[in-house]
């Protein structure tokens, strides 16, 4: 029997694996110390921990644990990256050059940067989501200082060519950041392959527990440095002052340590499940997938169902959890920025239903899905008048709509 | 946010979906909101010789809540006179769904698919369209 509701919005977060907390709960009730307290063992021991922790964060992404600075989550590992590096690096340039479908983190704080003088170029990606190199190469002028490209895209999934942007910046002596966040833990990333030099990722996507996460900052060719964004007792040599979190800390590496075991065999399953559920339902008459069919990561699929509207939808499906870029969902009621930035049509965004799978999915949950999404599917567009109208070969842009 | 009881029961056995003969000088048909916004909602009306409602029809592309609206307003409009109709106001609807301030709109979407079917009503038996006020989005 499976249980529901069944949870497919793992790009939103995970469930954190029993085996991470597991390991996190002795340093709760027994191992409370502080780990900057040099006096007693209480401190010892959970400075060890969060050695050991960190070695473990590093080794995920091939840094070394020097180079991990930790944080509450890429949320600020991100502010800390654009805001630290734009203070730091003033003398050399303004200029920062960044992508449209960029997470909020990113977007919001290249807004507040333009405020403070920051000159930020945002490139438009293609109709499958993908930023081109050339693109990139274009933009990049004396004064730009820093390039930041997500990873992969946690709407899409849509994965970036990462190691030849991480090159071209290398060639051309400007700083590269990668918002990691959807990626790490899922598909092999190695900063040094990858030309890396900031990189944010959190825990809670990988299976790890809710506010942590951390910026590696390169310590070797070039050696970086960000200015603090909070000031303090100078932990994380300086750029992040704060009570270290030894709990989140000590999960966030024990679920690296098992990302790191056990990413490929769950990336290969992760794929078969993905796609059973995106051919099934892209067998649907005007489903459509969003995003690069090929570059995307193993968990993810945005599929648009057209004439049907997104939250409509979701509460047709009130048994499995996914997430919608309808604006019905969101407070601003603007359909996904992500998806009008591929150029799909404000009626298809308002269609599009994103499914994340995890470590947990199932087959059988999978098979729940697809009938489920099937029949939710076919009975709102026996409720949709422009389902109707599509099927009495009326186009729908000859209509004048009343405005909104 | 959760949806209240009565929201789901109208989303899950919808009342009065369907099409009525647009062509026909009984039936006023409204078509209102726009793809773009996430929300179109199509509500016809057949008119008997006495001047009472006698059939109401809609379908809706929209949130659960654009739905259960429309689907309430079908089931009110039923057996109502046209001036009747014309007094039915969102906030009835509001209030009967137990909706949330964010989809007040989707309600407001329900009145304006009224008197648009009613206007279109008017105008094909020779009335003059009624002035709506446009409403407050
Ligand atoms: C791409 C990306 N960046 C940043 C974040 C923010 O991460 P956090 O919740 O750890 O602040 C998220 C998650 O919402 C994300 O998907
Ligand atoms: S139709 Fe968009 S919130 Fe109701």
């Amino acid at each position: 029997m499976i249980k529901l509701p069944i949870y497919l919005d793992n790009n939103s977060t995970t469930k954190c694996d029993p085996r991470v907390f597991a390991e996190m709960t002795p340093f709760f009730l027994e191992d409370f110390g502080n780990a900057a307290s040099k006096s007693h063992a209480f401190g010892w021991k959970a400075e060890e921990a969060v050695d050991y922790a960190r070695e473990q964060i590093a080794k995920i992404i091939g840094a070394n644990s020097k180079e991990i600075i930790i944080t509450s989550g890429a949320t600020e590992s991100n502010n800390l990256a654009l805001k630290g590096v734009f203070e730091m690096y003033a003398a050399k340039g303004n200029h920062f050059i960044t992508v449209s479908t960029e997470h909020k983190a990113i977007l919001d704080a290249c807004k507040h940067l333009e405020k403070l003088g920051a000159e930020v170029t945002y490139l438009p990606v293609g109709e499958d989501g993908m930023i081109q190199v050339s693109q990139i190469k274009e933009a990049i002028k004396p004064n730009t200082v820093l390039v930041s490209v997500m990873y992969a895209n946690n709407e899409l999934g849509v994965i970036q060519p990462v190691r030849e942007i991480g090159a071209l910046c290398k060639e051309h002596g400007v700083l590269f950041h990668t918002d990691a966040t959807q990626a790490v833990g899922k598909i092999p990333v190695d900063v040094l392959a990858d030309h890396i030099d900031l990189l944010s990722f959190t825990a809670h996507k990988m299976y790890g527990p809710k506010g942590v996460g951390a910026l590696y900052v390169r310590r070797k060719n070039p050696r970086v440095k960000v200015t603090a964004q909070m000031d303090g007792g100078g932990h994380e040599r300086g750029m992040r002052s704060g009570t270290l979190n030894v709990t989140g800390i000590v999960g966030f590496g024990k679920a690296c340590e098992i990302a790191m075991q056990e990413m490929e065999a769950e990336g290969a399953r992760l794929r078969i499940l993905r796609d059973k559920l995106e051919n099934a339902l892209l067998q649907m008459e005007e489903a459509y997938l969003n995003g690069h069919k090929e570059h995307r990561l193993p968990h993810t699929t945005n599929i648009s169902f057209k004439y049907v509207e997104g939250e409509g939808l979701m509460m047709g499906i009130k048994d499995v959890a996914v997430s919608s870029g309808s604006a019905c969902t969101s407070a601003s009621l603007e359909p996904s920025y992500v998806l009008k930035n591929l150029g799909l049509d404000d009626e298809l965004a308002h269609s599009s239903i994103r499914f994340g799978l995890s470590r947990f999915t199932t087959e059988e949950e999978i098979d729940f899905t697809i009938k489920c999404v099937t029949d939710a599917v076919n009975k709102l567009r026996e409720m949709s008048p422009l389902w109707e109208m599509f099927k009495e070969g009326i186009d729908l842009k000859s209509i004048e709509w009343s405005e909104h | 946010m959760a949806y209240s009881e009565k929201v789901i029961d109208h989303y899950t056995n919808p009342r009065n979906i369907g099409t009525l003969d647009k062509a026909s000088a009984q039936v006023g048909t409204g078509l209102v909101g726009a793809p773009e916004c996430g929300d179109v909602m199509r509500l016809q009306i057949q008119v008997g010789e006495n001047g009472i409602i006698e059939e109401a029809k809609f379908k809706t592309f929209g949130c659960g809540s654009a739905i259960a609206s429309s689907s309430l307003a079908t089931e009110w409009l039923k057996g109502k006179t046209i001036d009747q109709a014309l007094e039915i106001d969102n906030m009835e609807i509001v209030e009967e769904l137990a909706l949330p301030p964010v989809k007040i709109h989707c309600s407001v979407l329900a009145e304006d698919a009224i008197k648009a079917a009613i206007n279109d009503y008017r105008v094909k038996n020779g009335l003059e369209p009624l002035e709506l006020e446009k409403s407050h989005h």
